[in-house]
């Protein structure tokens, strides 16, 4: 046996003991802010707000409507040959059904623009697990991802994580609404040649978080050529396309590349998820679109460590294929988002502040320039420090989502009912309305 | 007993299109590309889709029937040009990494002279795994599937290690409890579904940790207790033991593991993490025990080769062989992980499948417990794909004592998390302590029968089993009817199990045995009435013409 005095010291992984987990900004405190203080309209009317989680919860009850019309749906299973097929059932192929029922749902989004191949789809345990495993495929450790900025914070934690790539951040700048250039592209690209860093792949969030806007054709159509001449993929992470105001203002990769008669398709790779659109972000459901067969297949084999419930395959799967009732929910959805946005905007407006013209999403990209004492970085963590503590509410600073410029906030407005987001706007506007008094 | 079909949820078969290469300049897209211009320019996007894609299926027919390369239209999404396959089962030969379906434009015969490539990672996975004939035994028996009325002589499945014999008992459990236990609300620990659908904690739920750490608890019949904080869920054994692994190792280091062992860790431990498995042989003699002598050459020897070792893996029960490990070696295994200053993963998945008499599975757990060593450095694995019948729900646990592994464990999860409505149902499921206590008891009994009748069955043919209590399988000696005592051998008398007895079992070669003529077969995917016909087919084999 071994001796009592023994000091044990055992090692663990660099991965286990880095911090690349990325999970050190204020992104993430103002989360952790909220679990410990999260407000409730009645218990703790003085809590903090959440807005800094992009969750939607605004056509819940459609959800809701559906399962109680539909018992069958949680009637899990019929028969011991269906229970078979259920319960054991672990190909990574998913079941047929849902990956029809996904492609479905997901051309309904598109407004019946594009074909999807149910074929090509390899589900995954949520979009963060599809970015990643994409990442994997298309990428050796210490390769780079072009990633326009601002973009979604949890990117540096998932797409560097346990991959060992590098994100190089393509800067937008608010002078024409960060809508990404060429000269950015380009720029990116020649930074990192510089410093002998391999560029694998771009990766794009259309429409755009923290931003809350589609990208437009004609930058689409600049992206296709820059990553044509660079001859590198394009990842178009599509999950909020279904959060667009309106299905004309949506061009998604796959209207492109079904345009361009799927010329050079295999370079491009959409990813989506039922975690925003559908609100359905527990369910742990996602899914990576290939037009590259290799990919598709690596995929589908790396998906085994990140598999989707049988059951919730199951469950979902005559939901998503029923047209009356996903063309009903994402009208829906896509109406009160555009009036939940329009109202905030709104009300922002009326003291003084501006937000980013946007068309989709579950979130304005707020200017509050204004409001810094200095424009700077550590005057907007400052401006954000007092906004958490003093108004209680929790949004999440620019910086977080390597904004270039000083003083963006991105807001979250649905995941909350009306009567809290006037709580929240009403905090905002007495605040702006003191400080126009000093 | 009716196997279940599992071709309604079987990904289609293979469109004859896609099977080919595409060339992006052959004479018959001279031939198609102006005609679906024309076509498209008239017909609108149906006639332009539907025509050329029938007039190219012809094409194709007429071309195949030439026997030259083919080629696919764009007007519909390009179809695949590899068949789809199982998850334990290789692609075909057709799909080489990297390369993929060139595809032409209707206004130009322009093709890209270059395609981005994948990374190695990927490419190696992409690999056809011509080399394993675990994948390739599990492939080919689905490809042609033994089905009592409809596929009398197909491939008998004797290589997946499913459970089916005690379903019946969850399926029952399921159709009286399960919609009340989905939409929820009853107990106070329960969500309502507007708490499912919501962002979860990414390591699974409380109650669930609660629910699992009791189960487990039940499974070893109440020998050790393991706290729920210790415990993070993930979808499946499968990522556990690898968000374990990048936790404990870094690319390039490696982990020793007592062969012959589970074929899945080839794949599931060194794709993504880099860390190797260094095989430790362990013998028929000894009855496939593992013996530190053994384990002290292998890390001595992996360390002259500049391996860094990090830790040792062990299944307990034992797979592919079958038997619960004993104290006395559960003991030596943490003296020896201990004096290397190394982990100790202990891969306790079958832990409630004991069918021995008078055997006690006993978990590293306990052994920590009564012997005062440092925890630190062991961690198990388990989950609810084997002593439940519940791998498509996607459960697996890491267990640590190592707040550092639960911590980095838990934030890796989220690449691998457990569905909500599954974990609320699996929650009330393993909190039925009355069922679960039924169950195991049932299933144990099950176990027991089939693989008692199951060996005497395989001693008739003269092929005896090592001694084995634990599993789903047996670990059958069939070297007496290998031609060559190699691995050459081994592995022509496996093909012919698969073309003439049309029998799947799983060959040692691919499990690292490093005697020749060991079989991995599973018992528990058959019936009682199954066992003559797999008699009858392995006959063709052993009685048949050598």
């Amino acid at each position: 046996m071994v001796a009592k005095d023994y000091k044990p010291c055992v090692p663990l992984s660099a991965i286990a003991t880095s911090s690349t987990h990325g999970e050190d900004s204020p992104y993430f405190a103002g989360w952790r802010a909220y679990d410990d203080d999260p407000y409730d309209a009645i218990n703790n009317p003085s809590g903090v707000i959440q807005m800094g989680l992009a969750e939607n919860q605004v056509s819940f009850d459609l959800f809701e409507k559906y399962l109680e019309e539909h018992q069958e749906v949680s009637n899990l299973v019929n028969g011991v040959a269906s229970f078979r097929e259920n319960a054991l059932f672990q190909d990574y192929h998913g079941l047929n059904s849902f990956r029809k029922a996904m492609t479905s749902f997901m051309e309904e989004i598109r407004g019946g623009k594009v074909k999807f191949d149910s074929n090509r789809v390899v589900l995954t345990a949520g979009a963060t697990a599809a970015n990643e495993l994409l990442t994997f495929i298309i990428a050796n450790p210490g390769d780079a991802l072009l990633v326009p900025t601002p973009y979604y914070p949890g990117f540096d934690r998932d797409l560097r994580w346990r991959t060992g790539v590098n994100i190089i951040p393509v800067n937008c700048y608010s002078s024409n609404n960060f809508q990404i250039t060429k000269q950015a592209l380009e720029d990116a690209y020649a930074k990192a040649e510089k410093a002998n860093i391999p560029v694998k792949g771009l990766l794009i969030t259309n429409p755009s978080n923290p931003l809350g806007t589609a990208i437009t054709r004609p930058v689409l159509k600049e992206i296709f050529n820059f990553i044509s001449t660079k001859n590198i993929h394009l990842i178009s992470d599509e999950i909020y396309s279904g959060s667009v105001f309106s299905s004309e203002e949506f061009t998604s990769v796959a209207e492109m590349v079904q345009e361009r008669g799927y010329y050079d398709a295999q370079r491009v790779h959409i990813v989506y998820s039922l975690s925003k659109d559908l609100g359905l972000p527990g369910f742990r459901v996602g899914a990576i679109y290939s037009y590259n067969d290799a990919v598709v297949t690596t995929a589908r084999r790396m998906s085994s460590f990140t598999l989707v419930s049988s059951q919730t395959q199951k469950m979902l799967s005559p939901m998503l294929s029923d047209v009356n009732f996903t063309k009903n929910y994402i009208k829906t959805n896509r109406d009160r988002l555009k009036r939940r946005y329009e109202y905030v905007v709104e009300r922002m407006r009326e003291c003084g502040i501006e937000c980013l013209h946007g068309n989709a999403g579950l979130f304005c990209w707020m200017n509050l320039k204004p409001l810094l004492e200095e424009a700077t970085m550590e005057g907007e963590l400052k401006l954000w420090e007092m906004i958490l503590k003093d108004l209680k509410l929790d949004i999440s600073p620019g910086s977080s989502c390597h904004c270039t410029e000083p003083g963006w906030f991105r807001v979250c407005f649905a995941k909350m009912n009306i009567k809290t987001l006037d709580v929240a706007l009403a905090r905002l506007t007495s605040f702006m309305e003191k400080r126009k008094k000093t | 007993m009716t196997r279940a079909s599992r071709d309604s949820d079987k990904s289609p078969p293979e469109h004859n299109l896609s099977s080919s290469r595409l060339k992006s300049d052959g004479p018959e897209m001279r031939i198609i590309v102006p005609l679906q211009g024309v076509v498209q320019g008239r017909g609108g996007l149906v006639l332009g889709s539907l025509l050329p894609c029938a007039l190219f299926y012809f094409l194709q027919l007429y071309l195949k029937s030439r026997n030259r390369p083919s080629q696919s239209r764009p007007s519909s999404p390009p179809p695949l040009s590899t068949p789809n396959d199982h998850i334990s089962s290789p692609s075909s030969p057709s799909s080489a990494s990297g390369s993929s379906i060139h595809r032409t434009l209707s206004r130009g015969l322009l093709s890209p002279r270059v395609h981005p490539s994948v990374s190695s990672r990927a490419a190696a996975i992409a690999r056809p795994d011509e080399d394993s004939s675990y994948y390739v035994g599990l492939k080919r028996c689905r490809e042609d599937a033994y089905h009592r009325v409809d596929n009398p002589e197909g491939i008998l499945q004797l290589g997946l290690a499913e459970n089916w014999l005690s379903q019946d008992l969850v399926l029952d459990w399921l159709e009286k409890k399960a919609h009340g236990a989905l939409l929820g609300g009853e107990r106070p620990d329960e969500l309502n579904i507007m708490g499912l659908t919501t962002y979860q904690p990414f390591d699974g739920s409380n109650s669930l940790k609660i629910a699992v750490a009791g189960f487990m608890n039940q499974v070893m019949q109440g020998s050790v207790s393991f706290d729920p904080s210790q415990i993070v869920l993930t979808c499946g054994a499968t990522p556990a033991m690898e968000i374990l692994s990048f936790c404990i190792a870094d690319q390039g280091n490696a982990f020793l593991v007592p062969s012959p062992y589970y074929p899945g860790w080839d794949r599931d431990i060194k794709w993504r993490t880099g860390v190797e498995l260094v095989p430790v042989p362990c013998r028929s003699t000894d009855n496939f025990s593992i013996s530190t002598a053994a384990l002290e050459r292998t890390y001595t020897q992996a360390k002259k080769r500049g391996l860094k070792i990090r830790a040792v893996l062990i299944a307990n029960p034992t797979n592919p062989t079958g038997h619960v490990l004993s104290r006395e070696t559960l003991i030596d295994l943490l003296d020896f992980v201990t004096e290397k200053n190394i982990h100790l993963i202990s891969d306790e998945v079958f832990a409630g499948s004991i069918h021995g008499d008078q055997s006690k599975f006993v978990s590293v757990a306990e052994i920590l417990e009564s012997e005062g060593i440092d925890k630190t450095r062991v961690h198990i694995i388990y989950g609810l794909s084997k002593d439940l019948p519940l791998a498509g729900f996607r459960v697996g646990v890491i267990h640590s004592y190592n707040d550092t592994v639960i911590a980095a464990s838990a934030k890796l999860a989220r690449f691998s998390s457990i569905s909500a409505p599954t974990q609320q149902l699996l929650t009330s499921m393993l909190s039925d302590m009355q069922f679960i206590s039924d169950y195991l008891e049932v299933n144990q009994q099950r176990l027991r029968r089939m693989h008692s009748l199951f060996v005497v069955a395989l001693k008739q043919l003269g092929i005896e089993c090592a001694n084995s209590n634990a599993g789903f399988y047996c670990w059958a000696d069939m070297s007496r009817y290998i031609k060559s005592y190699s691995e050459k051998g081994e592995r022509q008398l496996w093909e012919k199990l698969l073309t003439v007895a049309k029998v799947n079992m799983t060959p040692g070669l691919s499990c690292h045995c490093i005697e020749p003529g060991w079989f991995r077969c599973c018992f528990t995917t058959l019936t009682e009435e199954d066992i003559p016909l797999v008699v009858e087919r392995i006959k063709r084999v052993t009685q048949g013409p050598k």
